[in-house]
């Protein structure tokens, strides 16, 4: 099969779906002209002109609330909000009304609209630009929110997506942009709700999302080779979330660790672990371990973010406590 | 307005330090010494010197994302601040905030800022403090005129002009916002007018004119320690770089006409000229001027490379809870 990058996964999606639904657009900071600051609407702008590669203002709110207007007006708006860091600003248009229009309206209407955004740290860019705060969006009833890990995952996901005529959060990672990996190129879809077995094992689980996938399955395989069999899996859509497949695996291998980037404190990894715990303690032969990013801002200086930054070390660690 | 020949050779020399600087810090991130987001002001150097020329040392600073000039221009330091760009724990900030974030509170530097339009408010709320302690000071908030299109501006200025703030809001037109430009972005001609809908002065000037900003920011300098609240002023100026480092051939979405245009309107060659037909600087006095920066930057360098780096184990420092 053809092998592309996460990016153009994202915008092969797009581009069809453009293509497909004269309703489908998008509307953000420097996405048209420019493409996008890692190239996922790229072209766009010159095959379906501004009309549906809308460059903004600089306007946070005015993006995601227009969008929302849009989506009642009857489009489908695909918002981007260049990084997750800028979506406080914008939050209430995300949480008192994205997410709570079509419950407080009785479900007369629908929001239909996918707001792309980007998470991690990468490239030392400090405190305000390298945060993984969808728990933010987890924690707000009524919002889709979906985490791709790779290009495959991206395509899949962001097709279902656009097709969902309920608000989601797309979380892009800025780490994967540039991985590459095996993407059909006719349509398909990819569940919500449904976690994905990235690497069977038997000796302990590792659910872990965006970049950290990749580190979990890489030292999985290391670990291969010292006799430990570790299962990879990716949850692939936080909310709705797949409990069940988790549940199966931690009832084979009686060891987890979560593993995702957002910050330890009411983090994804600590939802995920009380949701095992609370249902699955019988099964558990050891505490639960979490690994996240610290309760602590991102620095700016290099040893400092390579050591904000959870990875293989941490995984590491977190193994040998297991283990 | 008359302003004496030492003043016209200061703005020349903090505009030179400026655009020395920036020049030195586009090399070390292309040279991949220097990291993260650099936004470099070259081109806008009048901005900065015009307007803090007419700010006591004890006056408030609000910068923005492209604030290495007005951090200088107020005060700041070549070895603390390459430091700062070299993430070392003798940068004005620990190596904790970058080129985003620089801050030298001695100053009453409060910071760069990541987030667009995010120094707007807190402007707004420095200046409410000095009004509550009644003491003679003012904040002058730089910002682009991306920012002047946030939440931010509106509920800050309209906030300021209310309580009646000695704010000084300087809107750094650039005419652009990374790739979007301002036809896109508002319908005005002049974003000085928006003043208006705050009922308080609002001005527009050639941004590239150090002398023309620093007459009307005096002009407006004086309202304001009068008592009569914040003032817009809008700078016109351009973007000659990149909107960041890493983005060498942002002409991709300008024409390059636009940019040539501009480049002939270089504020510092302008002041050079200036001052060179008035006799009132000599060129080997500016060939020594530039020699001398030069020589401090690479000072500030050799002591950036010698600070040490943080130790990983200093994560949590500054971190209160
Ligand atoms: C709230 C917010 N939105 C978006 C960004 C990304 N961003 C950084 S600078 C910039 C353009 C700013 O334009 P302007 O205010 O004109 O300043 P200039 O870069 O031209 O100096 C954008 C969109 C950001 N940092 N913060
Ligand atoms: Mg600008």
């Amino acid at each position: 099969m053809r092998t592309i990058t996460y990016s153009e996964a994202i915008h092969e999606s797009i581009d069809y779906n453009m293509e497909k639904d004269e309703t489908v657009f998008n509307l953000g900071e420097d996405i048209g002209v420019l493409g996008g600051g890692f190239r996922a609407t790229h072209d766009l702008y010159e095959k379906y002109g501004r009309k549906r590669v809308l460059d903004t203002p600089l306007s946070e709110i005015a993006i995601v609330g227009a969008a929302i207007g849009a989506a009642l007006g009857g489009l489908r708006p695909i918002p981007e909000i260049m990084y997750i860091d800028f979506t406080p600003g914008c939050m209430d248009m995300i949480v008192n009304q994205m997410a709570k229009i079509h419950f407080m309206f009785g479900g007369q209407i629908k929001v239909p609209m996918v707001l792309r955004t980007v998470c991690g740290a990468a490239g030392y860019n400090a405190a305000q630009h390298s945060q993984s705060m969808y728990p933010f969006f987890v924690h707000t009833p009524g919002l889709i929110v979906v985490t791709p890990s790779t290009p495959y995952d991206a395509k899949g996901l962001l097709n279902t997506s656009i097709a969902d005529d309920n608000p989601v959060i797309f979380m892009e990672h800025k780490r994967l942009y540039t991985s590459k990996g095996e993407v059909p190129e006719e349509f398909y879809t990819i569940p919500f709700g449904k976690a994905d077995v990235k690497r069977e094992g038997d000796d302990l689980t590792i659910v872990a999302t965006h970049a950290l996938v990749h580190d979990a399955l890489a030292l999985a395989e290391e670990m291969e080779k010292e006799g430990t069999s570790i299962e990879v899996i990716d949850p692939r859509t936080l909310v709705p979330f797949d409990k069940e497949t988790i549940f199966k695996s931690v009832e084979k291998t009686n060891k987890l660790i979560v593993a995702d980037e957002s910050i330890l404190s009411c983090g994804m990894a600590s939802e995920i672990s009380a949701i095992v715990a609370e249902e699955m303690f019988d099964y558990l032969d050891k505490p639960i371990i979490r690994v996240a990013s610290p309760n602590c801002h991102c620095p700016f200086s290099m040893p400092l973010e390579d050591a904000y930054i959870p990875g293989k070390e941490e995984l590491k660690e977190a193994i040998a406590k297991v283990l | 307005m008359k302003i004496s020949n030492d003043d016209k050779i200061k703005m020349l020399w903090e505009m030179m330090r400026i655009r020395q600087f920036e020049e030195r810090a586009g090399e070390l991130y292309v040279a991949g010494i220097i990291t993260g987001a650099l936004h470099a002001s070259n081109g806008q150097e009048a901005v900065p010197v015009g307007v803090i020329m007419n700010l006591k040392e004890d006056d408030y600073l609000q910068s923005s994302h492209r604030g290495h000039g007005h951090v200088l221009a107020k005060g700041g330091e070549f070895k603390p601040m390459m430091a700062e760009l070299f993430g070392k724990i003798t940068g004005y900030c620990k190596g904790r905030g970058g080129s985003m974030h620089f801050a030298y509170v001695e100053k009453n530097i409060l910071g760069t800022n990541g987030i667009v339009g995010g120094g707007i408010p807190i402007a707004a709320g420095v200046g409410y403090s000095i009004v509550y302690k009644g003491t003679n000071q003012m904040v002058a908030c730089f910002l682009g005129d991306g920012a002047a299109n946030t939440g931010a501006f509106h509920e800050g200025i309209n906030f300021a002009a209310v309580v009646n703030a000695p704010v000084l809001f300087v809107i750094e037109n650039n005419q652009w916002a990374i790739s979007v430009p301002r036809k896109w972005s508002d319908r005005l001609v002049d974003l000085s007018k928006r003043a208006a809908a705050y009922g308080i002065l609002g001005e527009t000037v050639d941004g590239n004119d150090v002398l023309a900003v620093y007459e009307a920011a005096n002009k407006a300098v004086k309202e304001i320690r009068a008592g009569n609240g914040p003032v817009l002023l809008e700078c016109k100026t351009y973007r000659w770089k990149g909107h960041h480092a890493g983005e060498p051939a942002s002409l991709q979405y300008r024409d390059p006409k636009e940019v040539e245009a501009w480049l002939k309107k270089c504020p510092i060659k302008k002041l050079e000229k200036a001052l060179l037909e008035e006799k009132i600087i000599s060129e080997a006095e500016i060939e020594e001027m530039t020699k001398k920066i030069e020589q401090e930057l690479d000072e500030a360098v050799e002591f950036a490379k010698k600070s040490p780096l943080p130790e990983a184990a200093s994560l949590h420092d500054h971190l209160y809870v």
